[in-house]
This record gives structure tokens, sequence and C-alpha cells, in this order.
């Protein structure tokens, strides 16, 4: 294998995006790995750890993203986003439009000076909206590239012409508003799809009480909420009054498992729910969890064996029963509303915060990316595969991994991302 | 500079402290670390850097290198998890050799832990700086280790993964030897009717692979062949097999193990009899032969799984349950199906729309508890369903039972020889849970499908390309190069005892009868450094190579102040 083959695209990077352009890479084959945000990192750079083994996710996540970044075979293309794809398997030619970041990538330092000074305020995205960033600001401190990004949708001089504070106090000269965003067009010989998910917008479940009871969060929002680098430095404090949490309610299949909403099951939130409570009690051993499910699914290695310890050392109880609808009391506590299956008897049980487990749906704009790469979706919005060759869209030479096809956990991403990698290298060499 | 042997004394040291933006700096008094390190011993030059790792920061190291003549070079910052191969092949760039450099973690183990006792933490960088400064002073010059990579990989089993494997790495151009014990390739799939979620016809299926196998000149299938002994290391392993009674050798620089799993047999358990009350497997044969009759099944999930014996669920039973429970019925209208379950396990997408359209179609779902299970007896099965409260009575022509999935027995054996570990349930172990999913932590061996654990043909097929795209990494580059940080034998001292090779945790070390007698060698691609052999060596002959005791004690002594 001496002549180097064609290169592969990538389209998302996240975990599965990370493993299979390192896998490429170590292939000798050359990769361009697309991301959409700011940096590298995806979903599970946003998670607190991780199940079944408790790792912290970041720290297990960036060494992947620093060997990305430093692979000779590897380059990463940051605020990029497929727009067309001609050709076929074997050589495709794929336009890409990088936009314009207006910090110059290899000037900035990153030492935050112009955040600081920033004087617009919106919510922070990595953070689930739980803090707020300025128009010119880090995506998250672990990220890469570790630079500087202008919101120009946000920035005051970019959309009114006044300001320019940041160009002011930045030491590098990095600032730079007149960047213009970019098309490239890239030869390569196959996809690889891996835009991963979005989580559930469950404030159309009214009866759940998102957005009105300031006490009810998401996962993901949870997530940043116990994590050392999120909003709260890692303290687990009530939205509503930064109050003590005692006892935690998590609502499994919300928009899972759902006729009106999303009729399939998220596979992961069982076990997200479970490490959720771990975590919560790890914080402060007086927690107490109920975990509201209605099929406990736990099937994955050592999940079993996790729950067991959950119920046995961490206080955490199971309750069988899809919870009706979430109240509130005068003090703000959630009041979750379920059916007792011993007694099949309604009963009412208040709680310091709830915790919705949200189904994960398609990323927004993958209807978009699938019309462009010419590939089918299934009636979810998920790219379409086969059950027997999972790992194939319905396009030749274009290949699917993680949760961009179904919602799988961080191993399962993983080993696809690496599948596809394999896939991907028998076009190229074949 | 960079193959030139420096003794201690010699050494020139500059030490670059980094603010790490404020990671560091916001707590930490950086220029107090800056100063202080210029005033230990063999330091000639000190600096601080805003991020020691941007370009700028880089450069600084350079310049310091050429200007002030330095031979060692230390960094106090983040963590060596992600940036010590950065500054390494700065020092290299710069004609130093690049285990010349140490580095000091005063971002994870000082400013992030200690962020309320800035003044105490900055005490504690200075002790770690000065530990990381007496170490460097020892540190000598290290030469990366290459070998060659023999272009072939073996599969062992020759079920869905191992064909599947095969044939991706065949597809990308290498060679492959696939062993398979039994008389014909297909594993499990031999035995199956019909697979989920498709209804697809297993034979279909497995003649498909067969044929392409078969056809691919890159693949050397060898059937009724065992596995009886590997030796050897990454690149390089020598597998022997047994074959008609005869042993053959072969060379191969990867191995898959594809070994699959086997379904647990019931016997003792809900009257398992294999007629009346038979196994799913068993079901699959019934229905291929097209003999099921019975009006009334019931089938009973988690037989064997979820229960003190083995405490995992087995994954698949739930949907194969599902799958054969609307084939009974789409044969016969008429018939009553029970599936006595504990949780339905139907994740993902393409899953759930089976458990509502066979509740749909008159399947009867009844959950039971483990601490009362459904009893059979006199041609009924008796369940306490929890949800209705109440205990129900069944009568039935078949029982099925959903039994376990279940590693091979002779996994042990096949793990000894690989010598890799398998979990308290019988399957292999993989090197991390969570980012390592098909590797073994021994470097050149990799898992897939149900030795691994419990999964469907989808999985199997998905974790089958991910084996061959590990070891295609490995096979594709040609040569494996390996951290010199590794152990290395005193032959002098060395009595040949054996003791290192039944303590190393990877098989990098191996007793060799030699012309001065036994002698242990290290395999130094296999090496990972741990210390395992060195510490337990009566000897003490074996040492670490970037890690000498010498190092280490001069490391402690600069904390405790001398002594040890």
């Amino acid at each position: 294998m001496g002549e180097k083959p064609g290169s592969v695209l990538i389209i998302g990077g996240g975990v599965a995006g990370i493993q299979a352009a390192l896998d490429l890479g170590n292939m000798g084959i050359r990769v361009h790995l697309a991301e959409r945000a700011p940096s590298i990192g995806g979903r599970m750079a946003q998670l607190d750890k991780t199940f079944p083994t408790n790792d912290c996710s970041i720290c297990i996540l960036s060494p992947k993203m620093a060997d990305c970044s430093r692979h000779p075979n590897i380059t990463l293309h940051t605020l990029s986003e497929v727009t067309n794809v001609l050709g076929q398997a074997g050589s495709f030619k794929v336009s890409v439009r990088k936009r314009a970041r207006f910090v110059k990538e290899k000037d900035c330092i990153n030492c935050g000076a112009c955040s600081a000074k920033c004087p617009v305020k919106v919510p922070d995205e990595f953070d689930a909206g739980l803090r707020t960033r300025g128009a010119i600001y880090l995506y998250y401190l672990q990220g890469i590239p570790p630079v500087m990004t202008i919101d120009k949708e946000h920035c005051l001089y970019l959309t009114r012409g006044i300001c320019r504070l940041c160009e002011t106090v930045c030491p590098r000269n990095a600032i730079d508003y007149e960047q213009q965003d970019e098309e490239l067009v890239l030869d390569v010989g196959a996809i690889v799809v891996a835009t991963g998910f979005d989580p559930f917008d469950p404030s159309v479940i009214t009866q759940y009480g998102y957005k009105r009871i300031a006490n009810v969060i998401t996962s993901l929002e949870y997530e940043r909420l116990i994590c050392a680098s999120g909003p709260t430095g890692g303290h687990l404090k009530r939205p509503s009054d930064g109050g003590h949490v005692e006892k935690i309610a998590f609502i499994q299949c919300v928009g899972s498992r759902d006729l009106y909403h999303n009729p399939y099951c998220s596979s992961v939130c069982c076990m997200h729910a479970t490490k959720e409570a771990i975590l919560a009690h790890e914080h402060d051993p007086n927690v107490s969890s109920y975990i509201f499910y209605m099929d406990l699914r736990a099937a994955g290695k050592g999940f079993q064996k996790y729950v067991a310890r959950a119920e046995r050392d961490y206080n955490i109880s199971y309750i069988k029963g899809r919870v009706a609808s979430i109240t509130k009391d005068g003090d703000e506590n959630p009041i979750i509303i379920y059916e007792d299956v011993d007694s099949s008897e309604p009963r009412k049980m208040a709680v310091d915060l709830a915790i919705l487990a949200t189904s994960l749906v398609p990323r927004n704009g993958v209807e978009g990316l699938a019309k462009i790469l010419a590939v089918e979706t299934d009636e979810f919005g998920f790219l379409k595969t086969d059950p027997f060759s999972p790992l194939n869209t319905t396009r030749p030479g274009v290949f699917a991994c993680g949760c961009c096809r179904e919602p799988v956990d961080i191993p399962e991403c993983v080993l696809q991302a690496s599948g596809a990698a394999a896939k991907a290298a028998e076009v190229l060499r074949r | 500079m960079s193959g030139e042997l420096v003794e201690g004394s010699d050494a020139r040291i500059g030490v670059f402290v980094c603010h790490c933006g404020t990671n560091i700096g916001g707590f930490l008094d950086v220029p107090d670390l800056v100063e202080y390190s210029r005033r230990l011993p063999n330091v000639v030059y000190s600096k601080d850097n805003l991020y020691t790792c941007s370009d700028t920061g880089l450069t600084e190291i350079k310049n310091a290198i050429k200007e002030n003549e330095l031979n060692r070079v230390v960094v106090a910052a983040c963590t060596p998890r992600t940036h010590e191969p950065l500054f390494r092949s700065v020092c290299r760039e710069e004609g130093l050799n690049p285990y010349l450099f140490e580095f000091v973690n005063i971002r994870d183990q000082c400013s992030w832990v200690h962020m309320r006792e800035g003044e105490a933490a900055t005490e504690k960088a200075k002790d770690l700086i000065r530990m990381g400064v007496a170490r460097a002073t020892l540190l000598k010059p290290q030469e990366e280790i290459e070998i060659d990579v023999t272009q072939c990989t073996m599969v062992i089993g020759g079920g869905v993964a191992g064909m599947t494997c095969s044939l991706s790495l065949a597809n990308q151009g290498f060679d492959v030897k696939l062993i398979e014990r039994e008389s014909q390739l297909g594993g499990l799939l031999n035995s199956l009717h019909k697979l989920y979620p498709n209804n697809e016809d297993a034979s279909r299926l497995v003649s498909k692979l067969k044929g392409d196998v078969k056809k691919n000149k890159r693949i050397d299938v060898l059937i009724s062949t065992t596995v009886s002994n590997i030796e050897g290391f990454v690149g390089n392993y020598d597998v022997t097999v047994k074959h008609g009674g005869e042993d053959e050798h072969y060379k191969v620089g990867t191995i898959v193990v594809a070994t699959g799993a086997e379904v647990y047999r019931p016997e003792g358990l809900y009257g398992y009899d294999g007629e009346n009350v038979v196994t799913q497997l068993e079901l699959e044969q019934l229905l291929r032969d097209g003999g099921l009759e019975a009006n009334s099944v019931v089938m009973i999930q988690c037989v064997g799984s979820r229960d003190r014996d083995r405490p995992y669920c087995s994954k698949i039973c739930c949907m194969n349950a599902l799958k054969n429970a609307m084939i009974i019925k789409e044969v016969n209208p008429e018939s009553q199906v029970y599936i006595l379950y504990r949780d339905i396990q139907t994740h993902g997408t393409r899953y759930e729309e089976h458990y509502r359209e066979a509740r749909e179609n008159g399947v009867v779902f009844l959950k039971y508890s483990p601490e009362r299970q459904p009893v059979v007896e006199d041609g009924t099965v008796r369940v306490f369903d929890e949800l209705l409260g109440e205990e129900l009575i069944l009568p039935f022509d078949l029982v099925v039972l959903s039994a376990a999935m279940v590693a091979h027995p002779d996994v042990k054996d096949l793990a000894q020889m690989l010598k890799v570990p398998v979990d308290e349930s019988g399957f292999f172990l993989e090197a991390h849970v969570k980012l390592r999913p098909v590797d073994f932590a021994t470097d050149g061996l990799f898992l897939c499908g149900c030795a691994r654990w419990p999964c469907d043909i989808g999985e199997s097929i998905s974790q089958a390309f991910a084996a061959a795209s590990r070891s295609s990494v490995i096979l594709s580059a040609g040569r494996v190069v390996a951290e010199p940080i590794i152990s290395f034998v005193d032959e002098e001292e060395c009595s040949g005892c054996g003791l290192c090779e039944m303590n190393c945790p990877f098989k990098a070390i191996r007793v060799e009868e030699t012309e001065r007698g036994r002698i242990a060698k290290v395999i130094e691609a296999s090496c990972k450094g741990c210390g395992m052999c060195g510490a337990g060596c009566p000897q003490r002959a074996i040492s670490m190579k970037h890690f000498s005791d010498e190092q280490l004690v001069a490391q402690i002594n600069a904390l405790t102040g001398g002594g040890l």
C-alpha cells in the first residue's frame, strides 16, 4: 500500500466523525472533516460523564480531538457545511461552504480579552442556554480549534456598524470583520455522514410544563448543570432559586415511544437517567432519585450491573409507568402526577427538580443535507440504512454512522464510525 | 544534539510555565513559579507563556533551545495526555531528542483541583516543578522502535461477524486466514429461520456471505480447524492451528476474534424437555420445517438472563420472541400467543413498531417479576401479571423459552492463548468500554460480534466492519512505531525465573534459552512499560526506560528533601 489513495469527506465532528477520521487518517488516507459548529466535539463534549464507567466525557474525548487536529492526514473544516455533491462513489466532487469566523484562526490565542469586553449577551448554545455568552465567544473551553468566533447575527458591528470593542482589546490583531465565507471544492472517493442528533424540544408536550415550570429541565440541561465546566461550576442548584436539590424525578420517554411525537425508542435514555441519578448522589449523598420508566432498557455491556448498583447504592428507585403530567406548588416544586402500577391509583410526588429524558431526533438540517447527498431518510428523518448493511446509505459510496442513522450510545457510535471508515477504505482501495 | 548522551551534571534545563489563559494563571502565581524555577539546580532559563502550546509559545521554546543551548526542556502546563506529543515534536524539530522533555502537570493537579486555595496550589506547583526538574536532569535520549507488519489478518470464527470482517479486509487488499471449527461457515445463522426486523431468510443471508467469501481470492478459509497456540506480538503473530489432526503454522499481523456465543440450554427450568417446552432456537427449526402445530403458545423471556448466575440482559431475545410470535400468528391467525416478559427491549427506530404491531395483532404481553416467576405445570403456565395485579392460568400446547446467550465454554482456552481478559460472564473484555469497543488492550488483537457481548445480526455486522477498520489501520501502516518507554533486562542479573513472564499482562516478556542459560527478553513492540515485570523481579534485573529507578528516586528526593 505504498501509493496514497484518494481522500474521504466526513460530515460531522462529534465522536463518530472524529473516530472515522482517525481510523482513515491512520490508514494513510487523506480526510476532510467538516463540522458545522465553531469547534469539533459534538454532543459528547456537552456531557458530564458517561455510563456505565462514569468516565468524564470531555476528558476521554479531548485527546482524540487533539489527535485529529494534529494529524498530518486530517484537515479540519469548522463552521463548514456541504452545499453540493457531484459524481459517484470513487470520485465525488463536493462543495463545502466555510462560514466566516471573523477571527483569524492562526492569530487568535484564545486569551478571552475580547469576549470579556463584548457588550452583547445571548444564550450560550453549548451550555444549553443556561448562561449567556458574548457575540464574540469561545464555543467551549476545550474546543478545537481553540479560537474565538464572532456570531454575525448578534455582533453589533456586523449588524449595526457600531462597537468594534473586540478589535480594540485584541492583543494579536486577530479580529477580521472583512472575512468572507469561503467555497471549497473537494475531490473525495467516499463520504461518511456522522451528523448526530438533536434533543427533542419537550415544550410541545405541554402537560410536562417545560419552560413554564422553572425546575423542569431536560437531560442535556442537567448534564451542563452538573458539569464542572458548566454554568454553575458543577454545583447542582435549582434553576428557580439556586436552592438545594435533594429529591429528583427523572421522566423517561419524553417524546419517545409516543405516537404523537416519535414512536421509536431513543435507546440511551434509561441508561443516561441512571447515570445522572448516580451523579446527583455523588454530588450529595442526601439526594434520592425516582426514575419513571416504561420498560427499563439496559441491554448493553455492563448495563444491568450498573442499574443494580444504582438501586443498591445510590438511593435510586425505578417506578414503572408513564407520567401523566407535571404541575407545581407555591415553592416552585414540580409535582409529578403518575399512576401507581400496584394499586392502579393516581399518585402525586413533589420533588425539587424534574428532568425530562427527551428523545433523540435527527440534527436539524439533515433533511436538506440528505437531499444534497441524494440519500433517502426513514420515516423519522434519520438516514435510511438496511438492517443487514447497517452502514450503507441508499447511495453507493456514502456511508452513515452514529446517531444520524438511529439513536445509539457512545460505544456503538465509535464502532459504527470505525465500520464506516472500513467501508470508505474499501471504496478507495477497490 | 539528539543522539548525544549528556551527563546529568551537564544538563542545561529550560522551564516554561504556562498561564493557559486563566486556567492556570487565574489561580496560581505564575511569575512566582518562573522565578522559583530559575533558582533550581541545572536550570539555565525560565519563562512564562500565556499559552505555551500556541505558535508563539512553541517559537519561544525553539528560540530558547538555540540561544541558551538547552539540552532538557520542562513545560509546566495542562496535561501530558493531550499536549506531551506536541512539545516532544517541538524538541525534535529543534534537534533535541524528544525524550529529553519533561511535562509537569500544574493545571489538572494544581489549579483545577485547588481552585479556591491559590497560594497552597502555587506551593504545590513549585514542588511538582522541582520534582520535574530533578527527573529531567537524569533523562536520557531514547529511540523509537519500528517493527514490520505481516500483511495478513487471521479471523477466528466463521459466522456472520467473521465472514463480514474477512470480506472487508480482503476488499481493502489484505490477505485473510478465516478459521472455523465447524465443518461449514455460517455459525448460529445456520440454525435460524427468519431474521428480524424484516423477516429476511437466514439461509439467504448466510449463503450470500458464504458465496462472497468463497469467491474472494484473498480469503483462505480453513474449516474444521481450531487454534492451538498463539505466539508473537503486533504485526508478527505466529498462530498454530489444528486441522485434520495436523498442526499448521501461520504468520499474521493481526488477529480478529469472532467466535460468537451459544444459546443456553435451560435444563431443569420451566419443565424444559425439547418437545412441549422448547427454546426459541428449537422453535426456529420447527418453523423452518413447517412442523409447528400449536394453538396456544406461551413464550417466557429472560430464561437464564438477568438472574443471579447471569445478571446481564441477552439483548436479542425480546425481538426474537416478537418475530416468532408474529410468524406463528401469520401461519395460524387463530392461535393464541402470550409473551411473559420483564422489560421489553425494543430499542432504536426499527424495533418498537414490532412491539406495537404484535400487540395490535393480538399477541398478549404479561409482565412478571423475578420474585414471582411463572410456573409451568400440568399443561398450564401460571403467571402473576404485575400490571393487572392478578394470577393468570394459561393452557398451552407449546412453551417457548427465550434462553440466554452465553459465552462458548472454550473461550477460556482462546483467551489464555491470546492472553486477553474475559469478564465474569465469559465474554471477552475490550480495551475501553466507551472508546475502544472492538480493540483488545494488547495491540493487534480485535474483537467483534457475540464473543464481545450478545448482539443482533445488524450490530454484529457493524462491529465486524469496525474490527476490519482497526485491523486495517495496523496493516496499512506497514510498520508499528512504539514508544521506547519499555522495560529493559540486565542480562547479567537475570536468573531466568520467569516471574516477569507470569506477571506481564501484555505477553511482552518471555524467558528464552540462550548460550548463557535462561534469560528474560522484552518483546519491544508489545511492551507497554507498565513496570509489572520490574516490580516483581526478585533480582531487580529489570528497569524501565524513561522511568528508571534513579529518575523516580530523584523526584521523590526532590520532594522530601532526600533520604531515599
